[in-house]
């Protein structure tokens, strides 16, 4: 059924059309919509049974889950940036033990400074935690990836986090299809458990495990995560039986068939990106995209199939690899070992600053001249940049540099939505 | 039938079986078919109080709830010494997750338990999570004021030995004054834990208004038996604070965790009593209160205070906080106050 909604209510609406059976919810921007409604759908009993629980931070929600998913019920929740962090050691522990939690992540920067705005800093600092990780393009893309990663964690019991950029996309309002319960029913089997704690059959979980066998257990979390790419093509497939649309996947490519240049990138920039080929394209430029929906596990092969003939590969990446460059980058790097290809990083929009087609294009175009540095960061403010890196060379005590740079810029406001120089 | 207190000299000996009751008034441990929920064959130390306090309390747990019991653990030594796998010594469904989260890890499983009775489980099964004075007071205490606020249905028991024992000894916020830890160390001027630092976890338990709080050692484990049966009668979230000697981490013998424990009590050190919804409701009276000196002698840990100059300003000091206990839980005439 097509609605005008919120991408944070469609989320909420498509997790309880998979009938979670406990939901852990603790308010951070901007996921905290999402647990609004579905609480109000867990106590208005629409969804049910189902228990919604709210805790006292992001660690107690994932510890929650854990409890909750280790003794047979489906479980949900979400966060975002510090959240995710605050739970980290929670996340490492969920996959360790197998438990087929999904959650999503509304993409939101990492502090200091405290930004509640997107990129992709969270998910990705979490990245070798055992999560699968899948990023959504669109609002219709966020809500139908629900509905598969439900199916996938309790297949592969692993969890997985269904990432959607903060507010670009959890507070849109755009129109989607919404699914019906029986579409969902048909295409979601019941939560059976390979392992629950009951007392008909007590188990020990958690045990520890010395040196003698440690090994051997990451190399299976390794070689398990890697059936993710056989089985998410066939779960995509069957989406598109149940409910008639393409969503999911491992990779997508754009116009990239005959492309010399190929922009690589992962989630709502996607949609910018695309406008941006299209008018390209029209000018004669031999332009593509490949969008990554899996990050992990990483799809190596797909990427490199699908950048087999690109003459240059931009990366352009919401996440930095402080001291290194990019993070997206670097994974598309090694798919591209063998190749004799440039790779391009481009790091753009950290903590919500846009990115605007007008930067794109000139973006684009200077790649196509390979004319752009190894590691670019896109609308960097470089007199603000270059006024502090001085006042630092200048004095030993030189103030904290995110409030300087504020004073340098002369706004109170966030000055999200800055042209390019 | 009601909890019958057991005067010793019944038997003539320190058995807490007592086989001279009625087998109805016997304790869990003394009947044939007690669970063993924690098997023999874990790896604790000699003397371990924390194992002997698990062992009578999730037995008397599993008893209450006809052995429907699921059990989370929070990281440390009981968790370490009771699940060297492929070996375990638990008989019921037990979990470990974190040091920090296990409070959480409980109303998780309460949760979902919840959900499936109203999908037609027909069985009553109930949580215990329990974690030793460091996952309890400290790293885990946010997920355990969280789980008791929230009034979850977990007894969360905390067996405290003052210290973080499975990491070699050093200080936690139940480790004493003057105390030697590895990081309270015997030297300078004040030598041992400072003063005018710590926390009480059951006061502050009480302090959320929950069902059922209570206090126990090891030296009085019918006394354990029973308030774990009463925390099973209630609903909601519920705190059981076990005092255990540690015979490695405190420096005394083995053969005398029982004798140490009891001195706690006898003391006033450590109080003895229960609370429901916030008001104590019993205590366990000292019979004939002891000088603190006589639990801090036998102990390593204390040694610094007992040199060729025995810091006797530091023993008043200790002696004033079991006299602040007697008074405050009215230990001497069994709570009146």
């Amino acid at each position: 059924m097509l609605k005008q909604m919120e991408g944070s209510r469609a989320v909420a609406e498509a997790v309880a059309l998979c009938r979670p059976e406990v939901i852990c919810a603790y308010p951070i921007s901007p996921q905290t919509h999402i647990v609004e409604a579905l609480g109000e759908l867990v106590k208005e009993g629409a969804l049910t049974p189902c228990e919604f629980i709210n805790v006292e931070s992001e660690f107690a929600a994932m510890s929650v889950a854990i409890g909750s998913s280790a003794t047979g019920a489906r479980t949900y929740t979400a966060t975002a940036s510090q959240g995710l962090l605050f739970m980290a050691e929670a996340v490492y522990n969920a996959s360790g033990l197998g438990l087929p939690i999904v959650m999503t992540v509304a993409n939101r920067a990492i502090g200091a400074p405290i930004n509640i705005w997107n990129d992709h800093s969270d998910a990705l600092s979490q990245r070798d935690s055992g999560w699968l990780q899948i990023f959504a393009e669109t609002n219709q893309e966020a809500l139908d990836l629900h509905i598969q990663a439900f199916r996938l964690a309790e297949e592969l019991s692993l969890p997985i986090m269904v990432c959607m950029d903060g507010f670009i996309l959890t507070h849109a309002y755009e129109r989607v299809d919404m699914p019906t319960q029986e579409q969902v029913d048909a295409y979601l089997p019941k939560y059976e458990p390979r392992q629950v704690l009951d007392p008909a059959d007590p188990v020990s979980i958690g045990a520890m495990v010395g040196p003698e066998a440690f090994m051997e257990v990451r190399y299976l979390a390794h070689a398990k995560q890697m059936e993710a790419l056989k089985l998410i093509p066939e779960y995509a497939a069957e989406f598109k039986a149940v409910f008639g649309r393409d969503s999911g996947g491992l990779v997508h490519t754009y116009k990239a068939d005959d492309a010399d240049t190929i922009v690589v990138a992962m989630g709502s920039v996607l949609g910018t990106i695309k406008d941006v080929v299209d008018e390209m394209r029209e000018a004669g430029h031999k332009i593509g995209v490949l969008g990554i929906t899996l990050f992990r596990p990483f799809p190596i092969a797909q990427v490199r199939e699908a950048l087999r003939h690109a003459k240059r590969v931009v990366v352009l990446e919401k996440s930095l690899a402080v001291g290194l460059g990019g993070i997206l980058s670097t994974n598309v790097g090694m798919a591209l070992a063998a190749q004799p290809v440039d790779v391009y990083t481009v790091v753009a929009g950290l903590g919500g600053r846009s990115i605007t087609m007008r930067s794109l294009h000139a973006l684009f175009r200077k790649a196509e001249k390979n004319d752009l540095d190894p590691l670019t960061f896109l609308d960097l403010n470089r007199g603000v940049v270059d006024k502090q890196l001085e006042r630092e060379r200048a004095t030993r005590r030189s103030g904290p540099a995110a409030e300087a740079i504020l004073r340098d810029i002369g706004v109170v406001a966030a000055n999200i939505a800055q042209e390019a120089p | 039938m009601s909890f019958q207190p057991v005067k010793f000299y019944q038997t003539g000996t320190f058995t807490v079986g007592n086989r001279l009751l009625p087998p109805e008034e016997r304790s869990v441990q003394s009947q044939e078919k007690r669970y063993n929920s924690i098997n023999s064959g874990h790896r604790a130390c000699q003397g371990c109080g924390e194992a002997l306090g698990a062992r009578y309390a999730i037995d008397a747990a599993m008893e209450a709830t006809n052995g429907r019991l699921i059990c989370a653990n929070a990281t440390g030594c009981l968790e370490v010494f009771s699940t060297p796998y492929p070996e375990t010594s638990w008989q019921l469904p037990w979990i470990h997750s974190l040091f920090g989260n296990t409070a959480a890890v409980a109303t998780g499983i309460a949760a979902a338990l919840k959900v499936k009775r109203r999908q037609g489980e027909r069985r009553n099964i109930r949580v215990v999570a329990q974690g030793g004075d460091g996952g309890t007071t400290d790293i885990g205490f946010g997920c355990l004021s969280g789980m008791f606020e929230r009034n979850d249905d977990v007894l969360y028991i905390c067996y405290d030995n003052q210290g973080y024992m499975n990491t070699g000894i050093q200080r936690s916020s139940a480790t004493p004054p003057a105390a030697r830890t590895a990081t309270t160390m015997a030297v300078g001027p004040e030598p041992g834990n400072v003063f005018g630092q710590g926390k009480f976890l059951p006061a502050i338990a009480m302090a959320h208004d929950i069902p059922y709080v209570a206090t126990a050692t090891v030296a009085d484990l019918r006394d354990l038996e029973a308030k774990v049966r009463r925390a099973m009668e209630f609903e909601g979230a519920r705190y059981i604070h076990i005092l255990v000697p540690c015979p490695l981490g405190w420096g005394t013998a083995s053969h005398e965790t029982i004798r140490i424990a009891r001195l706690a009590k006898e003391t006033g050190i450590f109080p003895v009593f229960e609370a429901e919804h916030g008001e104590v409701k019993s205590v366990v009276a000292i019979r004939r209160a002891l000088p603190v000196e006589e639990y801090l002698r036998p102990q390593k840990r204390y040694a610094h205070l007992f040199g060729k100059t025995p810091q006797v300003e530091v023993i008043a000091k200790l002696q004033a906080l079991a006299d602040r206990n007697i008074k405050k839980y009215g230990l001497l005439d069994g709570g009146a106050r």
